[in-house]
C-alpha cells in the first residue's frame, strides 16, 4: 500500500509538471481558437535565451526580465507576421500555421544560441523528502506551489479583468468582437505575451529537470492528452488534466506495464484521452461548442 | 578571331582549371553526413569537429598523407534517416574528382539505411563504438566496420567490471542488476546477451523499458527503489541520461552505482543532471580532456591558428570531440595502410576497405601518433571489423571525468559464435556468399 501512495503521489506531482505546459495551450486557445503547436518551441526559445544569458554572465532576475521582453518581442512579431493576414481564416489555417512557426522558433533558437545543451540550477534542491515512509521530491513540490499561483494569476485575469473578458469575447466570435471595436491585434499579442510567460516559467522548470535542450520542445507531447481530459478553454481544467495522467500514466506502468511487455506511459496517457474523447468531447472542463445546424 | 588579350585570357582559364584538376586529383575526400541543428546536435558538432578538426590538422602539419590532402564537405542529416540516405547518394561519388575514402554517419538508423548501398558502391561505413552487431564479421559484411566497440562488447566489459569490483565474476552470483533501456532498437539489442550473462554468471537481471525520449522516468526509478539493486546499467540516449540521473537522486538511489553504456557517457549526458550526477560512472573507449600529444599539436597547429571547427572552443577535449579525433585517427590510418599498399595518391572506396581491414595499432604505433592512451590497441582483420572490444571506466567528479579503470576487456570469445550465428543468418538471407578470409591478404 506504501508503494502504491508513493507511485500515486510521484504521478500527481509529474502531472502539475505536464499541467505547466498545457497552461500556455489553453491561453492561446481560449483568446483565439487556435491550437498554438509552437508552444513546446516557445518552451525551448525562453529557457535557452534565459540559460545562454545567466552563463554570460546576467544575473538571474536580469536575465528572467530580459528572456521575458525577448518573449514579447516575438508575440509582437508573431501577432504581425502570422496571425493578423490570417485573421478570420479557418481554425485549421491557423493551427498550420503554428506547426511551421514551431519550426521557425526551434530553428532560431539554435542558430541564436547554439546546439549545445545546458545544466540548469535554480537552487532548488532535489533531494527527497521522506513523508510518512514516502519519498517526496522537493523540487516537485516547489514545481506544484508554482503552477498552483500561475493558476490563481490566470483565473483572476481572466475572470475579473477587463482584458480577461475581452479575451473571451474574442475567442467566442472574432468578427462580432471586431465589430465592436476590440483591438483584435492588441488582445492578440497580449495572449501570446502571456502564454510566452508561462512558457518561460515551464521552460525554466523543466530545465532544470531535463537540462536546457532541444528535447524541451518534446515536452509538449505530454501536454496533448492533459489537454483534451481537462479540456482546451479550461485553466483549472489543465491542472486536473494534468494530475489524471499523471497519476494513471505511473500507476499503469507499474502494474500494468510488466503484464503487457513495459514502456507503456508513452502511449496509455493517449489511451485515456480517446476513452474521455468518446465520452466528454469537450474535456471536463471544456466548453461545450453550441453551433446552429 | 580571338584578339590576343582574350586568348591569353583563355589560356589563363584553362590553366587554372588544370591546376585545380590537378589539385582535385591528388586529394582524398571525405563525404560528412553531419548533424549541427536539430535534437541531436551537441553530439554531432562535437564529434564532426574533432573529425574535421584532425583531417585539418593532417593537412597542415604533414601535408595530407604521402602528398594526399584531405578534403571533405558536409550534408546536413539533422540525424533524420531520410536525409541521411540523401547525403550518401549525393556525396558518395567524390568531389571535383577527389574519390570518397568512407562514409561516418554516426547514426544507428542512417547507417542501416545505407549499409546495403555501401555494400554495392564499395564504398567502407564507419560506425564507431555503434552500429550493427554482426557487421563484425567482414566475411559477410565486408564494408562495414563497428571499429573499437560494438554494442554486444559494450555490455560484456560492464558486466566484467562489475566482477571486477565484486572482487571475481563469481562473486556477482545471487547479485541485482537493473538495466534501464532506451525504448528503441539500439536501446534492446543488447538485451538478449544481458539474459545470457545473466544465466552464465547467476545474477539476478531486470529489464526496464524507458519510452522515447525519456524525459519523465519516475515509475521506473521507483521500480529500482523496490528492487533495491547493486548496480544499474544506463544504456540511454540524449535527454534520457540526464533524466534518469536526477529521477536516481530524487527516489535515493546513488550516482556511484549506476554504469552509463557508450552513449551515456559524455560531458551533454552528466552535467545538465548538475549534483545528481556526482560519483555516476560510464564506460568510455577513450578518455576526456587535452592531456595527449596529438590533441595538444591539434590545440596548438589547428586551435590556436583558429582553423578550428567548434564554434565554441571549450569543447575542445571533451567525450564527443575526442571521439571525433579518434575516428579521425582510424579514417587516416586506413587510407595511410591502404596507400602502403596501393600506391601514393588518392584511392577508391574498395582500396581504403583493404586499409581499415588491415589496420594494426600497438603501442609503438599509437605513440608515434600521439594517441598512446587516447585510443585502444587495435588488430583489424578480414573476419574481424571491431578490432578492439575493451573500455576503460570513467567516474563524473561534478565538473570533467576522470578515468578510474584501466582497459577492461569484453569476452570476445564467448560472443563471436552468436555474432557469426546472426551474419550468416543475414547471409542466407540476402543471398551473400561470406569471404573466405583465410584467403584474404
Amino acid at each position: 500500500m506504501d508503494f502504491f501512495l508513493e507511485v500515486l503521489t510521484g504521478g500527481l506531482l509529474a502531472g502539475v509538471m505536464y499541467s505547466l505546459v498545457a497552461i500556455g495551450f489553453v491561453l492561446i486557445y481560449k483568446a483565439s481558437g487556435v491550437f498554438n503547436f509552437a508552444q513546446g518551441a516557445m518552451v525551448l526559445f525562453a529557457a535557452l535565451t534565459f540559460v545562454s544569458l545567466w552563463e554570460h554572465g546576467i544575473p538571474f532576475w536580469g536575465a528572467f526580465v530580459m528572456t521575458l521582453l525577448s518573449m514579447l518581442a516575438l508575440a509582437w512579431g508573431v501577432e504581425r507576421v502570422v496571425l493578423r493576414p490570417l485573421v478570420n481564416r479557418p481554425p485549421i489555417t491557423l493551427f498550420m500555421a503554428t506547426l511551421g512557426l514551431s519550426y521557425v522558433i526551434e530553428g532560431l533558437a539554435q542558430l541564436l544560441w547554439g546546439s549545445q545543451v545546458h545544466g540548469l540550477e535554480l537552487g532548488i534542491s532535489d533531494e527527497p523528502l521522506e513523508v510518512g515512509g514516502m519519498l517526496v521530491s522537493q523540487f516537485d513540490l516547489f514545481a506544484a506551489g508554482v503552477a498552483g499561483v500561475l493558476v490563481l494569476i490566470l483565473s483572476l485575469l481572466f475572470n475579473k479583468t477587463r482584458i480577461g473578458i475581452t479575451l473571451r469575447a474574442v475567442a467566442d466570435d472574432q468578427l462580432a468582437a471586431l465589430a465592436v471595436g476590440i483591438r483584435l491585434e492588441r488582445i492578440w499579442m497580449i495572449v501570446w505575451a502571456v502564454a510566452g510567460f508561462v512558457g518561460l516559467v515551464a521552460g525554466l522548470l523543466w530545465g532544470a529537470r531535463l537540462g536546457v535542450q532541444f528535447s524541451l520542445s518534446l515536452v509538449v507531447l505530454k501536454a496533448l492528452p492533459v489537454l483534451i481530459i481537462g479540456g482546451f478553454t479550461s485553466v483549472g481544467g489543465a491542472i486536473v488534466g494534468g494530475l489524471i495522467i499523471g497519476a494513471s500514466e505511473k500507476l499503469a506502468e507499474i502494474y500494468l506495464g510488466p503484464l503487457i511487455g513495459g514502456g507503456i506511459e508513452n502511449w496509455f496517457p493517449y489511451v485515456l484521452a480517446l476513452l474521455f474523447l468518446l465520452v466528454r468531447p469537450s474535456g471536463i472542463f471544456g466548453e461545450r461548442a453550441i453551433e446552429r445546424v | 578571331m580571338f584578339s590576343f588579350k582574350k586568348r591569353a585570357a583563355l589560356i589563363g582559364v584553362l590553366a587554372l582549371g588544370m591546376v585545380a584538376t590537378v589539385q582535385a586529383a591528388n586529394e582524398q575526400y571525405f563525404p560528412l553526413q553531419s548533424y549541427r541543428v536539430g535534437p541531436y546536435a551537441a553530439g554531432g558538432t562535437g564529434f564532426f569537429g574533432g573529425f574535421i578538426d584532425y583531417l585539418q590538422y593532417v593537412n597542415l602539419k604533414e601535408g595530407g598523407v604521402n602528398g594526399v590532402k584531405f578534403t571533405w564537405s558536409e550534408c546536413e542529416t539533422e540525424y533524420v534517416v531520410e536525409k541521411g540516405v540523401e547525403c550518401y547518394e549525393r556525396l558518395k561519388k567524390g568531389l571535383n574528382g577527389a574519390p570518397a575514402a568512407a562514409t561516418n554517419p554516426l547514426s544507428v538508423g542512417i547507417a542501416y539505411a545505407t549499409l546495403e548501398r555501401s555494400a554495392a558502391d564499395k564504398l567502407p561505413l564507419i560506425t564507431i563504438n555503434h552500429g550493427r552487431t554482426d557487421s563484425t564479421d567482414g566475411s559477410v559484411f565486408p564494408y562495414v566496420f563497428p571499429l573499437q566497440l560494438n554494442p554486444y562488447s559494450e555490455v560484456s566489459a560492464i558486466i566484467n567490471y562489475i566482477g571486477q569490483q565484486a572482487g571475481g565474476l563469481d562473486k556477482i552470483k545471487g547479485k541485482k542488476i537493473v538495466t534501464l533501456y532506451h525504448g528503441s532498437p539500439y536501446g534492446k539489442e543488447t538485451n538478449p546477451i544481458l539474459e545470457l550473462l545473466a544465466k552464465k554468471y547467476g545474477f539476478e537481471l531486470t529489464l526496464l523499458e524507458v519510452p522515447h525520449p525519456g524525459n519523465e522516468q519516475q515509475s521506473q526509478w521507483l521500480n529500482i527503489r523496490r528492487i533495491k539493486p547493486d548496480w544499474v546499467i544506463l544504456r540511454g540516449w540524449g535527454v534520457m541520461n540526464p533524466v534518469a540521473l536526477k529521477t536516481a537522486q530524487k527516489t535515493g538511489f546513488p550516482a556511484d552505482h549506476i554504469i552509463g553504456n557508450i552513449w551515456s557517457n559524455s560531458e551533454e549526458d552528466a552535467a545538465p543532471a548538475g549534483a545528481a550526477a556526482k560519483g555516476f560512472i560510464s564506460i568510455t573507449t577513450h578518455p576526456s580532456g587535452t592531456n595527449f600529444p596529438v590533441l595538444q599539436d591539434i590545440g596548438n597547429t589547428v586551435i590556436k591558428a583558429g582553423k578550428g571547427n567548434l564554434k565554441d572552443s571549450k569543447r575542445f577535449g571533451t567525450v564527443y570531440y575526442n571521439l571525433g579525433v579518434v575516428n579521425g585517427i582510424l579514417n587516416v590510418e586506413a587510407v595511410r595502410v591502404a596507400q602502403a599498399k596501393f600506391g601514393k595518391r588518392p584511392l577508391t572506396g574498395e582500396e581504403v576497405r583493404w586499409g581499415f581491414e588491415n589496420i594494426r595499432l600497438d603501442d609503438v604505433r599509437l605513440k608515434q601518433l600521439g594517441a598512446y592512451g587516447l585510443v585502444q590497441p587495435l588488430k583489424l582483420s578480414c573476419s574481424d571489423h571491431e578490432g578492439g572490444g575493451a573500455v576503460r571506466f570513467q567516474q563524473w567528479d561534478g565538473k570533467k571525468w576522470q578515468v578510474v579503470s584501466d582497459w577492461v576487456q569484453a569476452d570476445r570469445k564467448l560472443l563471436r559464435p552468436i555474432i557469426e550465428e546472426s551474419s550468416h543468418q543475414y547471409a542466407k538471407e540476402k543471398g551473400i556468399t561470406p569471404r573466405d578470409c583465410a584467403k584474404e591478404s
